[in-house]
């Protein structure tokens, strides 16, 4: 049985220029953007970095397949100009997990919430951010989250939060 | 594995593969059995133990006695990388917890008897992955206990017939026992059987029907899941491609001096569009592609070029003009094609005492996946390498051979989870265009597409009007039934579709109530459209069904009947009758009754309600399953309320309730999704919608909190269930509208004509 393989290619070797312009901390590590400043974030990201959970879906920050964390609060990357997301904290789905899946990654397992999984990173970090604003959310709350799901995830995605929110709860005490 | 070990097979072994391949039939072709090799140095020692052996295309057994089942099909979202590995891991005997999943790559290979595949059928479409599944993958399964157990017979030397297996091990009658892992090797040196071998019965069933969650869904809320779009090459440039607006418009001229000016942008390349009239079997349009170093200088490169468009011969198409000419044609009810005729429903309708009709309009819709269309490729001097996400990995394949003069066998596609199909990479007209692309650059290329391209360049479900008609004796029987279709034919510059009736995916010949009402008339009349036509999840049948289903539902209204009872009567006494379109040969009319009776009951169905609030319902057969949807829905100023949705679902045995409910919550979220909001309109020979702000995929606060399933216990064969969730539910939806408001929508989408109305 042949391998394939399961991660994409390395990286390329050149996102930090230590004395480029526009300084970025990335899952907590620092990066310098030297090209365009106007270039999303999402592509830096996704061509540059090779951190490719986090999802091109619209490209006018519709659809949220591009959902990051900026400074803990949830935005679109594909929206976000890399001149604005300089000298902030970004953290992407590959970021989440520290020691363990953090409890909506772990949720989301539990739930068995994907489908085809390209929406879901995003959805995951939607839900991190409600999660930090509203640590038990009714129904209505959930349902601010905008990010669209074709598969129709979404009654797995409102059980997955809703059981995130418990985990978190028990983890606190 | 390398092309070495192929080699080494010896002529023996070749021999007795020969013989197994006619007693067992087709499972067996290009399969090798049993080979053996020391752990890969390069790869992670954890990841494979100190030693792996495999046991057939399928199956990797590692030393330390964890199971690595390959996964054949293409992963769209349907569960196929969970169930189908599930089939595998049932008939071998092991616990799931062993179990690793990996996906498999295109496995085509050249036989003695011509083209072949390693795995068997690799694509996704018409709901058939776990059918054929359920025949090949549990006898693959059941061939590799088979060698263990031979394996430890050999050991021990003790009959095969007194050894049982559980869990991974073989044991013998004394309590002795060998892991797979142990004889894994040993069992490699044992001829494969020469039929067929013996496999479980259901009652000994330890993983199939019990609920299973995505094999793989850790590299997925952890963002390593690997799609098609994020393949990179370190040498590939990223093209995007500006097409042509015009339906089979040409390209005229472009002017690329400040593309090239653009930092990081490397080429700018024109693409030939297909001739008009010629199957759109390669690239959907004309376009000019540029190449960059990045995804962002290549978007930018693009936005600054100045292109001149022809125009083209559908420069005057309008959806407005569709509409009317589909209207003229059922009109005139002339120059149409027989789809079924039984009985004779002129004379019918001449007799009836009551008769019935309305017309349903079905918009063009777009796939939408949320991947959209990408294809990383490299083309080298006599081999080529594709990473796509794909549903059709033979369509793949061909195409790129045909395009390149490489052969087949030199033709390396490797496969990933896809961001979702619904017919969309059917057609792989995103590969062509890579190919064409990186054979002009002489470069690798990752081809992107952005959402406005794919909502402008897709393969639309068709566009289509429905005229029904029902006639009814003094008794409310209904002694006549006829539906005429106008649309824009499926049947459309497809050379796989040559054969096939004009009418083959708009109109299915048997579908209900052909069979149940003696006088029956269907009848197809052509559209002429330059839009490109595709397969979109259960594809005839949502496109008809609505109709059926809601004018059902009318004549119930119109007659003072009972909708459910009304149905019921027409499915008659439990019996099976031929149905020769996909999903055949039959269709059991007790099935279908048996799924609408459980639904009305969930939904509370005759109940008499004081609040506003409307019941809908409505069935469908779909590619061999049975399926029932009903809705409670209020109406709130410009707001429709989903209070509850039900889908009662019969496909036979089940492989996995916890998959099979997440294709019915998904259909039925995905067709209420289409059927409220979404349309694809053309203008002056444009396709009108540019980004989701223009085709609204429904978000979660508009979804129903929850669709309750029911599964139907069933010890029938098993059918695919990626569609049947889709169907019934549009109609369900609009009937519900319908006991709401007394509004009936037979327009789609729902939402916008409703308003219209209220």
């Amino acid at each position: 049985m042949p391998n394939q393989p399961e991660h994409p290619a390395e990286p390329v070797k050149r996102p930090a220029r230590p004395l480029a312009p526009l300084p970025i901390s990335i899952n907590g590590k620092p990066y310098f953007h030297d090209g365009d400043p106007a270039m999303p974030l999402l592509w830096f990201l996704r061509d540059i970095l090779r951190l490719t959970g986090t999802k091109y879906g619209c490209g006018i920050g519709a659809c949220g397949a591009c959902t990051v964390l900026i400074d803990g609060k949830a935005v679109r990357s594909c929206v976000t100009p890399m001149q604005a997301a300089a000298n902030h904290k970004i953290t992407t789905i590959e970021g989440l997990e520290t020691n363990a899946l953090h409890p909506v990654q772990q949720a989301w397992i539990e739930e068995d919430v994907a489908q085809c999984g390209y929406c879901q990173a995003g959805q995951i970090m939607a839900a991190v951010d409600l999660l930090q604003r509203k640590p038990k959310p009714n129904d209505d709350d959930i349902a601010t989250i905008g990010n669209f799901c074709r598969c129709g995830t979404y009654p797995r995605i409102r059980r997955a939060i809703a059981r995130a929110a418990e985990l978190m709860r028990s983890q606190d005490k | 594995m390398s092309a070495d070990a192929i080699t080494t097979v010896n002529a023996g072994r070749r021999r007795f593969l020969a013989i197994s391949l006619t007693a067992s039939g087709a499972l067996l072709v290009g399969m090798r059995w049993a080979h053996a090799e020391p752990a890969a140095a390069n790869l992670p020692p954890d990841l494979l133990g100190d030693e792996l052996t495999e046991l057939g295309p399928f199956l990797r057994i590692e030393r330390d006695n964890r199971i690595v089942i390959g996964a054949r099909g293409c992963e769209i979202g349907q569960g196929v990388m969970t169930s189908l590995p599930m089939l595998i891991a049932e008939e071998l005997d092991v616990d799931w917890s062993q179990v690793r999943v990996v996906q498999l790559p295109y496995g085509y290979v050249e036989t003695d008897k011509g083209p072949s595949n390693r795995y068997g059928d690799q694509g996704a479409g018409g709901s058939t992955s776990i059918t054929d599944g359920w025949k090949e993958l549990r006898q693959a399964g059941a061939t590799a206990r088979w060698l263990l157990v031979q394996a430890a017979s050999r050991d021990w030397n003790l009959p095969a017939e007194q050894l049982r297996t559980e869990s991974g091990q073989v044991i013998a009658p004394d309590g002795r026992k060998l892991t797979y892992g142990a004889l894994a090797r040993s069992a490699t040196s044992i001829a494969p059987p020469e039929q067929p071998v013996a496999l479980k019965s259901p009652e000994q069933f330890r993983i199939i029907g019990k609920p299973t969650r995505v094999a793989d869904a850790r590299a997925i809320v952890t963002g390593r899941s690997h799609f098609g779009i994020d393949e990179y090459a370190a040498d590939a440039l990223v093209a995007v491609i500006a097409r042509c607006p015009y339906l089979d418009g040409t390209l005229d001229s472009f002017d690329d001096a400040e593309t090239r000016k653009v930092a990081g942008v490397k080429d700018v390349i024109a693409i030939p569009g297909p001739k008009p009239d010629e199957p759109l079997g390669g690239v959907l349009a004309a376009g000019v592609a540029v190449l960059a170093d990045s995804t962002w200088a290549a978007l930018k490169g693009r936005e600054l070029l100045k292109v001149k468009w022809k125009q083209g011969p559908w420069a005057k198409e309008s959806t407005n003009a569709l509409a009317a000419v589909a209207n003229d044609l059922l009109d005139k009810n002339e120059g149409g094609v027989a789809v079924r005729n039984d009985g004779d429903f002129a004379k019918a309708r001449k007799q009836a005492r009551q008769v019935i009709e309305a017309r349903y309009e079905m918009p063009f819709l777009a796939h939408a996946t949320m991947e959209p269309p990408a294809a990383l490729i490299e083309i080298r001097q006599d081999s080529v390498l594709l990473v796509a996400s794909l549903q059709s990995p033979d369509g793949a394949s061909e195409l790129i051979s045909q395009l390149t003069g490489i052969a087949r066998k030199d033709i390396e596609i490797r496969m990933t989870r896809a961001g979702g199909g619904f017919g969309r990479r059917l057609k792989n007209d995103y590969v062509a265009e890579a190919v064409l692309v990186a054979k002009a650059a002489g470069k690798p290329v990752k081809l992107m597409w952005t959402r406005e391209d794919d909502l402008q360049h897709d393969f639309y479900r068709p566009f289509g009007v429905h005229a029904m008609a029902a006639t009814l004796d003094r008794k409310k029987h209904i002694t006549g039934w006829s539906h005429r279709c106008a649309a824009t034919p499926r049947n459309y510059r497809d050379a796989g579709m040559k054969s096939r009736p004009i009418y083959t995916g708009c109109l299915e010949p048997d579908d209900f109530p052909a069979g149940l009402v003696a006088n029956l008339d269907k009848t197809f009349f052509s559209v002429a459209s330059g839009m490109p036509r595709g397969w979109w999840r259960a594809p005839i049948h949502t496109f008809h069904a609505f109709a059926v289903q809601s004018f059902i539902d009318e004549v119930a209204v119109a007659t003072r009947q009972d909708a459910v009872k009304l149905r019921l009567d027409l499915l008659g006494e439990p019996r099976k009758i031929p149905y020769k379109g996909h999903g055949g040969p039959t269709f059991d009319t007790g099935r279908l009754a048996d799924v609408l009776k459980r639904c009305a009951e969930k939904i509370g169905w005759g109940a008499r309600r004081t609040d506003g609030h409307g019941i809908g319902i409505a069935c469908h057969f779909t590619f061999g399953g049975y399926a029932a949807h009903a809705f409670e829905v209020s109406i709130d100023g410009s707001d429709l309320r989903i209070h509850r949705a039900v889908c009662v679902a019969d496909v036979g045995r089940v492989v996995n309730p916890l998959g099979l409910e997440a294709q019915m919550i998904g259909g039925t979220i995905d067709a209420v999704s289409a059927a409220l909001h979404l349309a694809i309109t053309v203008k002056d020979g444009q396709v009108q919608q540019h980004n989701f702000p223009d085709y609204p995929l429904l978000r979660m606060a508009q979804a129903p909190r929850n669709v309750e399933v029911q599964i139907v216990e069933s010890t029938a064969e098993p059918s695919g269930a990626g569609e049947i969730g889709v169907p019934s539910a549009a109609p369900a939806l609009a009937n519900a509208v319908y006991a709401a408001t007394t509004v009936r929508v037979r327009k789609l989408p729902l939402m916008p004509e409703l308003m219209r109305m209220l």
